[in-house]
């Protein structure tokens, strides 16, 4: 096995990149939204075409003008929206685009032997080659993928943010079956935007800033974090979280009560309360069913029991309009495909939940609305400004400012926000904290779900600890840690 | 930095086009995405919709002008030809109006040519008009419409609360509309008796058909819902994304059922429109309506995956058709050639809106 050599001397949105990965390797890359780190590994696949520089692969020189030409040198990248066929079987998967064949029909039997094969090597043996794709865990997706590069004879997998839609645990058993591909000679480039993972899984790491390289070939265990976001921020992050306000008094009346909420299956006799200006989170596993218990809140599930009061009313089920009409606004999981129009105009997206406002005698009063998203993308400092912008446009963090901002036009008295950093780089997450720090000052009740328990211990003023559907621990978030989170979410319903 | 104006309408698609010229401008950086530069101006914004799409549109409607002068001289450019033109056209127009709401609202309707043979049978059968004798011709027009809204309803209906693929609903609605028409009617063709429908609606107001009147107050009128109201807003929403659309308090359900009846309505007055051009009502009218209105809908600019709408664009694409087919008439040229030169000018519309849509489109 000879050293694997890469570089990309000058890429056009990429300012100049060099990147070096050697077999055997895991090599980190690092960088906020918009750094150029997804075009980076579309050149690395053959998606893209570099306009200047050279890619250097086992010492030679080559040309990927396609994903087939780099597959077929050894180079496999799974995305972050992996690439599967739900109706297919992992086995048809695998081989999708280069069937195992024999006399022009596809040898299943054969296909399934060797899947199994790949399957084992990536310690997953009890996967069965003949399931269907769509029934699996992203977890378990996660593995076709690799398998599916492993059939490609790979040398060099890309991963791209695969732990985002991994729990604790899967990342921990995706983390064993990196080592073991890195110990059988196998190069992998893994993206992440957690630092502790990183530093967990990485030999060495490249951080890119604005289509440059910043630093590269840095050694993960000589590299100390508050290092790293310097240089993927330019600036020093010392206090990631902002300072509590002062704790709501206790004798005031809560603003949202939920008492005995439960959906089968999902979430069972879940009660808390919320008070004006105080921040609740909801730590938990993937899974554990805390976005579950946000999206009845908000009635855009019905509750099979229970009831949410906002200001002591009851709301009546599976009712988003009517949540809405009682004052509450919710920021969902999935940013994307839940709240935004991605090709519509900022100020349509923020405008969206308020439409009825700009109506003048039957007639939208769109300057009225461009005016009001206007104020509202200042106030939170939505960058680049202009609300004619198409919300594609934006980073993350932004976007998730905008999906804010709508509620903010709006107005509510109750905030429910589902992993508002989720794809939010370091240097915007700490905004976003600050952000909604203020709105808690502003009496607005917060509750907040994020899979990072350091940023519900962080952020909230209280802690709830949901595992297995129920509630397990509410305290003041002064008086857990993370270990403690752990330690609940793990004994699940022994408590 | 951000090219704001008051009356700037996104997506100014010709001059974002020629402006970006390739992915990014090496200036750019990748941290901030280039800005797409806007029309502005009081043009842009009665175009909804890509403005280089539009201008697409009116020279590909000259050039069709054009072709008819050359070819058929004086009788092409003759005031009632053109008259005669329009009036082909506002029946399907009034239907594509309509259709633009509901494909803009991420559905489909194929049943819309049946529920007019429907509509047109029933405000003809005999009880409906002896009680339009008695009473007024508003009883037949009454009728049509209820008809229309009726279909459009349970074709709503099935689609949001059935939860049916728009698809298969509106295909049935089309096979049972169809059939209903032929047993209302016995197979037979209904003359209209009332000539007091025939009279308004085939008459004239300053020399210009009713009519075309009503297709151009049904296309204002659409106009207006579809870009100046809370209702046009949810529909781009509701096609666009439903799941953030129902998050953001919309009752997609309720909207999609109601884009639905909208459109069954349009196939009323469509109806009505028929009977007064032919006077006659029969369960074999409206024949292939529902590839037409699509087809002028899409050539239109209007996104068939929903989102994004534009009926400036729509009528627009059904003048293109109907002046194709009176071009064709008068050089006599069958209508088969004129099916072969229709489905060409649907391919050449999609692969430009490919093109601008790709040229347009950020990547990242």
């Amino acid at each position: 096995m000879r050293g694997i050599v890469k570089q990309f001397p000058g890429v056009r949105a990429l300012d100049g990149i060099d990147l070096e990965v050697t077999a055997g390797e895991v090599h980190c890359l690092l960088g906020q939204n918009g750094a150029g780190k997804s075009t980076l590994i579309k050149t690395l696949s053959g998606a893209h075409q570099p306009d200047a520089g050279q890619i250097h692969w086992q010492g030679e020189e080559v040309r990927l003008p396609n994903p087939q030409a780099a597959l077929h040198h050894g180079i496999a990248t799974i995305y972050q929206e992996l690439d599967l066929v739900d109706g297919l079987t992992v086995a048809e998967n695998i081989y999708l685009g280069h069937e195992r064949t024999r006399w022009g029909l596809t040898a299943r039997a054969d296909a399934a032997t060797s899947a199994a094969a790949l399957l084992h090597r990536l310690g997953h043996p009890e996967m069965s080659p003949a399931k269907e794709v769509g029934r699996l865990s992203a977890a378990g997706k996660q593995i076709v993928s690799m398998a599916r590069a492993l059939s490609h004879d790979a040398r060099l997998i890309v991963m791209d943010e695969p732990s985002a839609v991994l729990d604790q645990e899967e990342v921990g058993r995706l983390f064993g079956v990196i080592r073991e591909l890195a110990a059988q000679g196998i190069a992998i480039v893994y993206i992440s935007h957690r630092l502790e993972e990183i530093r967990e899984i990485g030999d060495r790491i490249t951080v890119l800033k604005d289509g440059r390289t910043v630093a590269t070939g840095l050694d993960v265990a000589d590299t100390p974090t508050p290092d790293i976001i310097r240089l993927m921020t330019g600036r020093s992050i010392d206090y990631v979280f902002p300072e509590r306000g002062a704790v709501p008094d206790p004798a005031t009346a809560p603003v949202l009560e939920v008492s005995g909420l439960t959906r089968r299956k999902e979430f069972t006799d879940i009660s808390f309360a919320v008070r004006p200006g105080e921040i609740v989170g909801l730590a938990g596993l993937v899974g554990s069913g805390r976005s579950e218990i946000l999206e009845t809140v908000y009635g855009a599930r019905r509750a099979s029991a229970g009831t949410v009061r906002v200001e002591g009313r009851e709301l009546p089920p599976g009712r988003v309009g009517a949540a809405m009409a009682a004052g509450i606004g919710f920021c969902p999981e999935e940013r994307k495909s839940q709240a935004l129009l991605l090709h519509d105009p900022v100020y349509r997206n923020i405008s969206l939940a308020s439409l009825a406002r700009f109506t003048r005698r039957g007639f939208l009063d769109a300057d009225g609305e461009r005016n009001a998203a206007a104020e509202h993308t200042r106030a939170l400092d939505v960058r680049p400004t202009g609300v004619e912008r198409a919300v594609n446009t934006l980073s993350g963090g932004n976007q998730q400012k905008v999906v804010l901002a709508r509620w903010l036009l709006r107005g509510c008295k109750v905030l429910l926000l589902d992993e508002p950093t989720r794809g939010v780089d370091v240097g915007a997450r700490s905004e976003i904290y600050t952000l909604i720090r203020d709105l808690a000052a502003q009496g607005i009740a917060v509750v907040m779900v994020s899979s990072e328990i350091e940023e519900v211990i962080g952020l909230a003023d209280r802690v709830l600890v949901v595992s297995d559907g129920r509630i397990v621990s509410d305290g003041p978030a002064d008086e857990i840690d993370e270990h403690g989170v752990l330690d609940l979410v793990m004994e699940g319903d022994v408590a | 930095m951000s090219a704001q104006t008051k009356t700037g309408v996104p997506e100014g698609g010709g001059e974002a086009a020629k402006n970006a010229g390739g992915m990014a401008a090496p200036a750019d950086r990748a941290g901030e995405p280039r800005d797409g530069s806007r029309r502005s101006g009081p043009l842009a914004g009665l175009m909804s919709g890509s403005a280089g799409h539009l201008l697409g549109l009116v020279i590909a409607l000259l050039l069709l002008c054009l072709i008819g002068l050359v070819t058929a001289g004086d009788r092409f450019a003759d005031f009632d030809n053109m008259m005669t033109i329009l009036r082909l056209a506002s029946v399907i127009g009034v239907i594509s109006v309509g259709m633009t709401f509901v494909i803009t609202g991420g559905g489909i309707d194929l049943s819309v040519g049946a529920i007019v043979a429907l509509a047109s049978v029933w405000a003809t059968t005999l009880a409906t008009q002896t009680m339009g004798a008695d009473i007024h011709w508003i009883v037949m027009v009454t009728t049509a419409l209820l008809v229309g809204a009726g279909c459009g309803l349970v074709n709503g209906v099935l689609i949001a609360y059935g939860k049916m693929a728009p698809f298969i609903a509106t295909l049935a609605m089309l096979a049972a509309a169809r059939g209903l028409a032929e047993i209302i009617s016995d197979k037979k063709t209904q003359v209209v008796t009332e000539r007091g429908l025939v009279d308004f609606f085939g008459g004239e107001v300053l020399g210009i058909p009713v009519l075309v009147i009503v297709f151009a107050l049904v296309a204002a009128g659409a106009w207006v819902l579809l870009n100046r109201t809370a209702f046009g807003r949810r529909t781009l929403a509701v096609g666009g994304n439903p799941e953030a659309a129902r998050l953001a308090g919309i009752n997609v359900k309720r909207h999609t059922a109601i884009l639905y009846v909208l459109l069954g309505v349009a196939c009323g007055i469509a109806a009505v429109l028929l009977l007064a051009r032919t006077t006659a009502g029969t369960s074999t009218h409206g024949g292939l309506y529902e590839l037409e209105a699509i087809a002028a809908v899409v050539i239109g600019g209007t996104l068939l995956s929903g989102g994004r709408g534009t009926i400036v664009g729509t009528v627009f694409g059904v003048l293109i058709f109907t002046t194709l087919t009176n071009v064709f008439t008068l050089n006599n040229l069958d209508t088969s050639t004129q099916a072969v030169a229709k489905g060409a000018i649907i391919v050449a519309a999609v692969l430009l809106q490919q093109r601008v849509a790709a040229r347009n489109g950020t990547g990242g």
